[in-house]
C-alpha cells in the first residue's frame, strides 16, 4: 500500500455496474517524506476521506476487495486514514494539508 | 484509475479469437488539470463511451474484472464516463461546458 494525499473529487453517473454509490477521489501518491510521487490518479474511496486528508491506498487487483461488489474493474482504492507518520528522521508531515 | 479523452477507435478483424466482439477505443491520457499527456492506451470499452468523451480507465489485471473482459487478453478497460471533477475545490472539468 502507498501513502497519498486526497486532492480532489470525481463525479461520474455512468459507471460500470457494481460501482454504484462508490465515491471516486483524486489522490496524489506521496514518498515517505511527504513529497509527491508521480502523477495524481483516481481511486475509489471506502474510508470517507475528505480533500486534504492523508490516506493510504491499495492498488492492483486487490483494490476491488474493499468494495461492496468485488467483481469490478478497479485498480486503486483508499482503505484508511493516516493519523501520524513516524520516521527515523522523526520529521513529521501534516495529517491535513490546508493547501487543498 | 486514469482519466483520458477518447480520441479514436480501432478496427481489427484479424485478431485473437478471445478479442471478438470487443469495442476498442484509443484514449489519450489527461492529467488532473485536464491537459493531455504523452500517453495513449487502446482500451476495451465496457460502458459505451463515444468520441471526445472524458473517460476513466483501469489498467492491469483488474481490467479483466468485467463480464465482457473476464478471461480475455485485456489490460485496459474503460469503466466510467466522467461528468465533472474538481481539484482543491476548483472545478477543472464539466462535461456540458467542456465537451
Amino acid at each position: 500500500m502507498d501513502l497519498a494525499r486526497v486532492i480532489g473529487r470525481v463525479v461520474s453517473t455512468l459507471k460500470i455496474e457494481g460501482l454504484e454509490g462508490v465515491t471516486l477521489q483524486w489522490i496524489q501518491p506521496l514518498h515517505g517524506d511527504g513529497t509527491p510521487l508521480g502523477r495524481p490518479l483516481v481511486a475509489c474511496d471506502t474510508a470517507h476521506s475528505g480533500i486534504g486528508d492523508l490516506v493510504y491506498y491499495i492498488d492492483g487487483r486487490e483494490a476491488s476487495f474493499p468494495l461492496p461488489v468485488r467483481f469490478v474493474p478497479v485498480d486503486a482504492t483508499i482503505v484508511g486514514h493516516v493519523e501520524e507518520v513516524g520516521l527515523k528522521s522523526n520529521q513529521t508531515f501534516p495529517r491535513f494539508d490546508p493547501k487543498y | 484509475m486514469i482519466i483520458g479523452k477518447v480520441i479514436g477507435s480501432v478496427v481489427s478483424t484479424q485478431k485473437d479469437d478471445k478479442m471478438r466482439d470487443m469495442k476498442l477505443l484509443i484514449v489519450q491520457r489527461h492529467d488532473h488539470n485536464n491537459k493531455p499527456v504523452e500517453e495513449i492506451a487502446v482500451c476495451v470499452d465496457a460502458v459505451g463511451a463515444g468520441l471526445h468523451e472524458m473517460v476513466l480507465y483501469c489498467t492491469g489485471s483488474s481490467a479483466r474484472q468485467t463480464k465482457l473482459t473476464e478471461g480475455k487478453p485485456c489490460d485496459a478497460v474503460i469503466m466510467a464516463i466522467l461528468n465533472s471533477w474538481d481539484i482543491a475545490g476548483k472545478e477543472i472539468f464539466q462535461k456540458e461546458r467542456d465537451a
